[in-house]
């Protein structure tokens, strides 16, 4: 099916197809927003808000909202990418992500989106936030000090898993990644390794056990690529049109 | 000693209609018998309801008046807006934790009383205030305190401590038509019926009404839009989630004009056609619940609620209260319809609006309390008399919470295009310096600016209306709502969720007086990505009060700094102490050289 519809984005022209969001349009055209807590195969969650853009004077998320025909959006501008920076900052120094001793380094989206937007200090005073580890589950890990809220594990366990492993817990500065069990113990759950919610998170809060550094810093995704050089962030197979 | 009810979990889970979407009630229900809400209650309710536990902890961990650990058989829970402090809220807190021998935020050592803060319970005017297992005590003072530690030493049951301390008067200062002149039930409704639902909507329309909770959308095209939208079923729900702190109107309407605001939802029902209302009752207005219970059972007796209303075959509609559980972002309309639905009050993505898609995603009305008050007096009277009241822009009358440094806080019913100056008047405030008008979301405006209208082209407001003397300390003012923000913000977008407590962290740095220009320009940034990324109102505006009495009083903040460049937040020498408390030394060689 050809996409009759047309909306601008930094000047160029994306088809669109009635109901497809600005972010969706815009990576089926291969033109990267930034972003955490988008992922083409979940519902739009908007949380993170890195994928701010501006539609016609008007800031807005472009992962939940709708692309309309004629529409003009600013992406790539300075002042969007120093905000961007700046909400990314807020989440380094919300919770204690150590890039250094981190398995996910190299493959972590946090960490890429970083480098993209060019953050060289953490800039805020860091929380420093206690939180615990949960190594209970025989295969999978989780690392609360590296959890960025965006729910992407919650979604999947409960859209494709079916099965409700996760949830938000708590409330502002005090939300926390919670599990569903009585315990709150991953263990107690009936989380399976090959859980789709087991894959999808951007930061190293989620891993599986026992596959640490397979791969050797220095030749992981984002390595020698920018994660907007990454076709589609997150989806295996080219956007079906 | 008072022991817990045995908590009958099927029992109240029943009464809800083994309904998850109830599960903010049922939770406030087991609350109340159990005294906490234990974690394997949880999962007894996920057996019962057939939902899964996280999604209860979610909801359960999310609201400030629920809590898995004991209070114990006391709750006290003191009021902490600024005006509580101003009155002396602190200095109370720390007699009456003397008196019974506690600290704050401590179960106390015989597991009896429990003692914290919480957000503005509504009763600004009657500062300091505080919650006794939710039933709010007004007016504190010593001797109250003294009376209440007596009757909590004695363990005598809420129901037998004298009822004059939980006497709450309305004082209606200013009365008008919504709240002076008198209504008889059911005017509203008949002429309504008589006129027909396309000619009400065109009364409303030529009335002008535009929301009363802050943001001013004309009620008419709302009533339409949802009127026009498709759905199940149509619902009307009342925001009495009145949680803006130094607003009190909703109070005092829900106390002695709670008919006109009942009627005003019926009016909206036959209007877009809805069978069932729902009234979302914040927390804290728990002592009105029983009075609200028994009009809505009069009205059903006279025939203005329940099936065939006034003898009207189809004219069926029903009002049913929910209560909140201490969540002041659940006054935003999507999260309030979030946790009607049992979840935890974080705003939806917009659109869809609710009118098109609201509670159980049906085209729904939502409308704060005094807009139904005055759809009621429009249906009553008609639109033109209610539009000459006003501004062409800003039509009635609106209800003014004062509240701070003045001789006479109370209600105020005035027109709107009134200034600010002839309601400091009224009140007796002689020496006001600065107004927080609408709240810490809303405008701080100083003594330069006394001749501005409340009216919605002017100074848009929800109701409140805090006054500050020339003694008040605006920088205090701020760093208090501040930590209001950080308390109360929901925690789901980034900008917010970690904007508030870094702007609550920066006012603590400048109160300890470690503060530098480069703070206050970090707190100007962060006002930049709060108003351009949040995802609601409570982000959006959450900086506001800083940025403002930056701008309007520079000297509140300027006397504070200790350098005008940088200082980091971080004390070198004061992190040694640890090691100094160890080691036994406090040499100078412990110490970091001064510079």
């Amino acid at each position: 099916m050809t996409k009759t519809c047309t909306f601008t984005l930094d000047g160029k022209t994306i088809p669109f197809e009635e109901g497809e969001t600005i972010m969706e349009a815009a990576s089926a055209a291969g033109v990267y927003i930034p972003h955490l807590c988008h992922h083409p195969e979940f519902k739009p969650h908007g949380s993170c808000k890195l994928c701010t853009v501006n539609i016609g004077g008007r800031l807005g998320a472009a992962c939940t909202n709708r692309a309309a025909d004629g529409m003009k959006v600013e992406s790539e501008t300075e002042a969007l990418n120093a905000d961007r920076r700046a909400l990314t900052q807020m989440l380094f120094v919300e919770g204690n992500h150590i890039c250094p001793s981190c398995e996910k380094s190299g493959n972590c989206q946090l960490q890429a989106v970083a480098y993209h937007l060019g953050m060289m200090t953490p800039h805020f005073t860091h929380f420093y936030p206690a939180r615990d580890i949960d190594a209970s589950h025989p295969d999978v890990l989780i690392e609360r000090n590296r959890c960025i809220l965006c729910e992407l594990c919650v979604r999947a366990s409960r859209d494709v898993d079916g099965k409700n492993v996760f949830g938000i817990g708590g409330r502002g500065i005090k939300s926390r990644l919670i599990v569903n069990s009585a315990s709150g113990r991953l263990a107690d759950t009936n989380m399976s390794v090959t859980d789709r919610a087991a894959e999808v998170c951007p930061t190293g809060a989620i891993l599986r056990k026992r596959h640490g550094f397979t791969v050797p810093i220095g030749k992981r995704l984002y390595d020698h690529q920018s994660i907007a050089e990454v076709p589609v962030a997150g989806m295996k197979e080219p956007r079906r049109d | 000693m008072i022991e817990p009810d045995v908590c009958d979990l099927p029992g109240i889970v029943e009464r809800w209609g083994k309904d998850p979407a109830n599960m903010v009630q049922i939770l406030r229900d087991v609350q109340e018998s159990c005294g906490t809400i234990p974690s394997d209650t949880l999962d007894q309710l996920a057996r019962l309801l057939g939902v899964p536990r996280v999604r209860i902890e979610a909801t359960a961990s999310f609201y400030h008046f629920f809590h898995a650990e004991s209070h114990g058989a006391y709750e006290i829970l003191f009021s902490d807006n600024i005006i509580d402090h101003m009155a002396g809220k602190e200095a109370l807190k720390a007699y009456l934790c003397e008196r019974l021998w506690l600290e704050p935020r401590k179960l106390s050592e015989d597991g009896l009383v429990y003692v914290d803060d919480t957000a503005d319970i509504g009763l600004a005017d009657q500062a300091p205030s505080m919650l006794v297992n939710g039933h709010a005590v007004p007016s504190l003072d010593q001797t109250r305190l003294d009376l209440v530690a007596e009757l909590i030493r004695a363990k005598k049951p809420l129901a037998d401590w004298p009822p004059m301390l939980f006497e709450i008067p309305d004082n209606i200062r200013l009365a008008g038509p919504l709240t002076g002149d008198p209504f008889a039930p059911g005017a509203a409704l008949q002429a309504t019926l008589a006129r027909g639902s396309d000619a009400t909507l065109a009364e409303l329309d030529a009335a002008n009404l535009r929301g009363r909770g802050g943001a001013g959308f004309k009620t008419a095209t709302k009533w339409a839009s949802c009127r026009k939208a498709e759905g199940e079923a149509h619902y009307v729900v009342c925001n009495a989630d009145e949680g803006e702190p130094g607003t009190f109107k909703d109070r005092v309407l829900l106390n002695s004009h709670a008919d006109l605001v009942f009627e005003g939802m019926t009016v909206c029902a036959r209007v877009i056609g809805a069978k069932q209302g729902l009234i979302y009752l914040r927390g804290e207005y728990k002592n009105l619940l029983e009075k609200l219970q028994s009009v809505l059972a009069r009205r059903r007796e006279k025939g203005l609620l329940g099936n065939s209303i006034l003898g009207e075959a189809g004219v069926d509609f029903d009002i049913e209260i929910h209560l909140g559980a201490g969540a002041y972002i659940c006054g935003e309309e999507s999260a309030l319809i979030e946790s009607l639905e049992g979840k935890p009050g974080k705003p939806r993505n917009r659109p869809p609006f609710p009118d098109r898609c609201g509670y159980r995603n049906q085209p729904t009305v939502v409308n704060n309390v005094e807009t139904f008050a005055c759809a009621a007096r429009i249906a009553e009277r008609g639109g033109a008399a209610f539009a000459a009241l006003g501004t062409p822009q800003s039509t009635g009358s609106k209800l003014i919470s004062v509240s701070g440094d003045c001789e006479r806080p109370g209600i105020y019913e005035v027109p709107f295009g009134v200034t600010v100056q002839q309601i400091l008047i009224d009140c007796g405030a002689e020496d006001a310096h600065a107004v927080q008008v609408s709240g810490p979301s809303g405008t701080c405006i100083s003594y330069r600016e006394f001749d501005r209208r409340i009216a919605f082209e002017d100074l848009p407001t929800a109701g409140a209306f805090m006054v500050f003397s020339r003694e008040r300390d605006m920088f205090e003012v701020a760093r208090n709502f501040t930590h209001f923000f950080a308390h109360e913000s929901c925690g789901f977008c980034t900008p917010c969720r970690v904007g508030t407590s870094l702007l609550r962290n920066t006012m603590d740095k400048l109160a300890a007086g470690k503060g530098s220009a480069y703070d206050m320009n970090e707190m100007k940034n962060i006002m930049h990505i709060l108003r351009g990324m949040a995802h609601c109102g409570l982000g959006h505006t959450a900086a506001n009060p800083v940025v403002q009495t930056m701008e309007k009083f520079p000297d509140a903040y300027e006397r504070r700094l200790k350098k005008l460049d940088f200082e980091p937040a971080f004390d070198l020498d004061g992190a040694l102490q640890t090691a100094r408390l160890i080691t036994g030394r406090d040499d100078e060689w412990a110490h970091l050289a001064n510079d």
